[in-house]
């Protein structure tokens, strides 16, 4: 019973804040691809993963009062802020979840840009092609975000990484 | 002449309920409608369990791709004459729109679900693999399947063309608004497409839609937004569905115990149990296998499964009651207990279902998402998002109301012959504490 809520409660519990929805939504499914068990269903909306089950089951932490929105205005935006709250923890209390080896995973992606997460979200997305396809891939369908050789490099070099943590 | 600009010698016709009539001249859409792949959605039901609340939602697949072609042909001849639209694309967008769907299967949802499926990884599969569809679609070029998979899976580089199939107001929804409306027979639902399809502009990478034309829109955010609450998760049809869940999930667990012998074999199952799904398997379930397997597998020995399949066939559902996960969590916990205790297999029994387990959406601003939302154009040629220029998108994309519910079978709990224990399941269920 709500063991996907409890879950994503779990990873607040140990991201502390995480900052920005899109943020949120990449960080879930590069960990889901690094097969942590996360089960909300993503697909490709125009511009890269996204999955409406995360952002829906989000907005019933927040309506619950397991989580904590707090939105701050920027110059032409929103930002959002999440952080889990006592009811939250409370909540998480009764649920044995154990994601082995997930906090250094969090931490990782805690330190990267929302824009590089994009990229990184979107590599994996087409990752069942080669390489030079991935590349050609990203330029067609993020045409306006410009990203250079070096980060794409960076990018598949963060995945091998990150992968490598999970298989250890 | 090219297959591409293969015309029928006269306009072929459908008859339809909600678009009077669907249209087809191409050669290569008529000849897409006759495959096998395509049929197969005739026997596909467009809202899987719907029929046992609203009878009347008995429609397909089929009757829906149609429609969502129909209303992009009318989108491409109003187009036709625009400056930023390209004419090189039409056929491209009526073959997305027609088998955009392609790739479901009987009741997809809780079956991709329990099985970890995704029914667009099966739309791909069908156009690029070794089947009709994708030698029809080869006859119009080479590269063409290749085209109409990457504009269902929105990965195609002309956004404009991708936003005509998905996007916050595409033909898909309008199509099974309107569709799934008029099948229930429920009076919400209904908005002026004709006014929309009219207002509607393209340009570069998006169809935007005329500021004089916001009020039709707001009435098909409207619709969406109760067919949502009033059709899509309706708390019977949702009962039904989570029975359907657990019958494929006991049928899987049954399949993994060496020591239980199957009555029916669940032979079309195995692949999907198995985790190891090719196209062939995937492409001979529809509603009738598994109808067939749910009204046999009645008579299976195992308790659970023969239970939770008569009640399936029979519409003998599982009781509700809200549930509110804070506080009552605890009381949750102590029902999964007393469940175990009256020998009532909770894991199958006592199910939480919540808004985000059902696939269906509301409009959303889009901030710092990846969804685009509805721009409308201003009579200076700027562009503005919808809920900032309509205070009644505004109100209902605002805070979201979410839901849980608790079912369980109330007749299961008025058996226990444990008077003490039947009354405390009672109380913690009914609130009498």
């Amino acid at each position: 019973m709500l063991d996907n809520h409890a879950k994503l409660l779990y990873f607040f519990s140990k991201a502390k804040q995480v900052t920005g929805r899109k943020k949120l939504q990449k960080m879930i499914y590069i960990l889901q691809q690094c097969r942590v068990p996360f089960e909300e269903k993503y697909q490709f909306h125009f511009y890269g993963p996204y999955s409406e089950e995360l952002t829906l089951r989000v907005e019933e932490l927040c309506n619950l009062n397991f989580l904590k929105e707090e939105k701050e205005e920027k110059s032409n935006y929103h930002q959002y802020h999440y952080s889990i709250t006592e009811d939250g923890a409370t909540f998480l209390n009764q649920f044995e979840v154990d994601i082995p080896e997930i906090e250094d995973r969090i931490s990782v992606l805690q330190n990267c840009s929302a824009r590089f997460l994009e990229l990184v979200s979107t590599v994996l997305y087409f990752s069942y092609l080669p390489r030079e396809e991935i590349i050609d891939k990203v330029h067609t369908v993020k045409p306006k975000l410009k990203y250079t050789d070096e980060e794409m490099n960076e990018a598949f070099q963060f995945i091998d990484e990150l992968q490598d943590k999970s298989s250890h | 002449m090219a297959y591409k600009d293969e015309q029928l010698i006269e306009e072929k016709v459908f008859k339809d309920p909600v678009h009077r009539y669907i249209h087809v001249r191409d050669r290569a859409v008529w000849d897409l409608i006759a495959t096998p792949e395509f049929q197969r959605l005739r026997r596909i039901k467009q809202l899987g369990t719907t029929n046992l609340t609203f009878h009347g939602a008995e429609h397909s697949r089929f009757n829906h791709s149609l429609g969502v072609y129909e209303i992009v042909r009318r989108i491409t001849n109003n187009f036709a004459d625009r400056e930023r639209w390209d004419r090189e694309q039409r056929l491209l967008c009526l073959c997305a729109a027609l088998l955009h769907d392609l790739g479901h299967g009987p009741f997809s949802h809780s079956f991709e679900k329990v099985f970890k499926l995704d029914h667009e990884q099966f739309t791909q599969k069908i156009i690029l693999g070794d089947t009709k569809v994708n030698q029809i679609l080869k006859k119009v070029s080479v590269d063409f399947p290749e085209k109409v998979a990457d504009v269902i899976a929105k990965t195609y580089s002309d956004k404009l063309v991708v936003s005509l199939i998905s996007s916050q107001i595409d033909a898909d929804r309008m199509d099974y608004l309107q569709r799934d409306a008029y099948f229930t027979g429920v009076s919400y639902g209904h908005f002026d497409m004709e006014r929309i399809l009219r207002v509607m502009r393209p340009m570069d990478d998006q169809v935007v839609i005329k500021a004089t034309g916001m009020h039709a829109v707001e009435d098909y955010i409207m619709s969406r937004y109760q067919m949502y609450w009033q059709v899509y998760f309706h708390p019977v049809t949702r009962s039904a569905e989570v029975i359907l869940s657990k019958i494929f999930q006991r049928a899987k667990v049954l399949y993994e115990d060496d020591a239980y012998q199957f009555q029916l074999e669940p032979t079309h199952f195995i692949s999907f149990f198995e985790e190891r799904v090719k196209l062939s398997d995937y492409l001979k379930l529809d509603d009738m296998i598994v109808y067939y397997y749910f009204q046999q597998w009645q008579e299976e020995k195992d308790d659970i499964l023969a239970d939770l399949c008569y009640r399936f066939i029979n519409r003998h559902l599982f009781k509700y009651v809200e549930y509110n996960p804070d506080p009552q969590i605890n009381a949750g916990m102590e029902l999964y207990q007393l469940f175990k205790e009256a020998g009532i297999n909770p894991d199958y029994y006592l199910v939480v279902d919540s808004s985000s387990d059902l696939p269906y959406d509301f409009y959303r601003p889009g901030e710092e998402e990846e969804r685009l939302p509805i721009h409308l154009l201003m009579p200076d040629g700027g562009l503005k998002e919808l809920s900032r220029h309509s205070d009644i998108v505004e109100a209902i994309s605002g805070k979201k109301r979410t839901d849980h519910k608790l079912y369980f079978p109330k007749d299961r709990i008025q058996a226990i012959e444990d008077t003490n224990l039947k009354k405390r399941i009672l109380d913690i269920l009914y609130g009498k504490e």
